[in-house]
């Protein structure tokens, strides 16, 4: 199967049914995208298929088949920098653990990327599907406003 | 995909529907409205048809897990599961939705026929939901948070004077969605009270992980009443 990774079009020999999030983290060995719950209830594992987030537990390798996939290792410039999002999680304070931030950094990606004007409602909300057992959000809430339009 | 990967025996093989295009879109035809069955929450959310039409299936939706879950979720998928807890079903039977599948139409009232059992034959395909001209649903979900949350109950009420009468249909509280059928009766008298009062008798609620069969009992009346009053 084919599908685009991080802008990249890759070729797979692979059984269908497998999960996403075990294929990125075994087979490719990109280990950013991180197992929480393995049922779709903390976001650990999220990505972005055509531009959406999802959890990828939930999502067969065979699905992705022509679609275009981004992880937390897509977010980076090309020349290494980090993303604009990325380097305001750091300067707020936005990680702790840093178990949930690669799938946080996804959720929020979508949210920035919003013409309008995020509110810290909008951002709640956003990322209600990421949980975060360290850092009680707040400093992720402010990390994200602080890039929002 | 989890269901697949629990399931025993184990599915020889699995078919991926989601690239379809006949089964994604909402689509109108005068006042009939039509959801295909992958069509994923966040399009039924963001379709400007269900919002005017259908708005309480929009307010559903929206407390359906999270972005994630939104974005690949789908009536098809909630309907083929048959959980009494499901969010969007309540909505289906208070709007007297209809299943469309690939050999027939099913009306939502003989869909659910047991714990997870449906009327689907077993390889019967769910292909869209329809839904007949406009009544107006009232809904609310209670959970322990506004997102990430199996219902402790869920509502959806409907009043219709002149057509068909009333519906009153809950999740959480019985091993299908139910139609709480004492209180529509009551209601469409106008007894309110007596609504009120009949909707205990109604459910079956059960003590699990959530919640107790008190407390649902209990909020059940709550709610119905709240909803009578903002309606």
């Amino acid at each position: 199967m084919r599908f685009t990774l991080n802008g990249t079009t890759i070729s797979l020999d692979v059984l269908g049914t497998r999960r996403l999030l075990d294929v990125l983290r075994e087979d490719l060995h990109l280990t950013g995208t991180k197992e929480g719950c393995g049922e779709g209830e903390c976001g650990a594992c999220s990505v972005l298929i055509d531009g959406q987030v999802v959890d990828s537990c939930l999502v067969a390798i065979g699905q992705v088949e022509g679609r275009d996939v981004v992880t937390v290792e897509g977010l980076a410039l090309p020349d290494g920098r980090l993303s604009r999002l990325q380097q305001a999680f750091i300067e707020h304070g936005a990680a702790q653990c840093g178990i949930c931030t690669p799938g946080m950094l996804l959720a929020a990606q979508v949210l920035i990327e919003q013409s309008r004007r995020l509110t810290a409602d909008d951002v709640r909300e956003g990322l209600a599907g990421n949980l975060c057992r360290c850092t009680g959000y707040t400093k992720i809430i402010d990390a994200v406003l602080s890039c929002t339009k | 995909m989890l269901h697949a990967r629990t399931v025993r025996p184990e599915p020889e093989a699995l078919l991926d529907l989601w690239s379809l295009h006949e089964l994604k879109g909402v689509r109108r035809t005068g006042d009939v409205l039509e959801i295909a069955a992958a069509e994923p929450y966040t399009g039924i959310i963001a379709s400007p048809d269900v919002q005017q039409h259908l708005p309480a299936l929009a307010a559903a939706a929206r407390t359906i897990g999270a972005a994630q879950i939104q974005n690949r979720g789908t009536l098809g998928g909630n309907l083929a599961n048959a959980s009494p807890a499901g969010d969007t079903l309540p909505v289906l039977l208070a709007y007297d939705a209809v299943v469309v599948t690939d050999r027939r139409s099913i009306a939502i009232d003989e869909f659910f026929t047991g714990y997870r059992k449906t009327a689907l034959q077993s390889d019967e395909l769910i292909t869209a939901v329809r839904f007949p001209r406009g009544r107006q649903v009232a809904f609310r979900k209670v959970g322990t948070r506004a997102a990430q949350a199996i219902s402790k109950i869920v509502m959806a009420v409907s009043r219709h004077p002149g057509r068909g009468g009333a519906r009153i249909a809950i999740g959480s509280v019985a091993e299908v969605p139910l139609r709480a059928r004492r209180a529509e009766a009551a209601l469409e008298r106008n007894d309110i009270e007596g609504a009120i009062a009949a909707v205990a008798e109604d459910i079956r609620p059960i003590d699990d992980v959530r919640s107790t069969a008190a407390y649902r009992r209990a909020v059940t009346q709550h709610v119905l009443r709240e909803l009578l009053v903002r309606e």
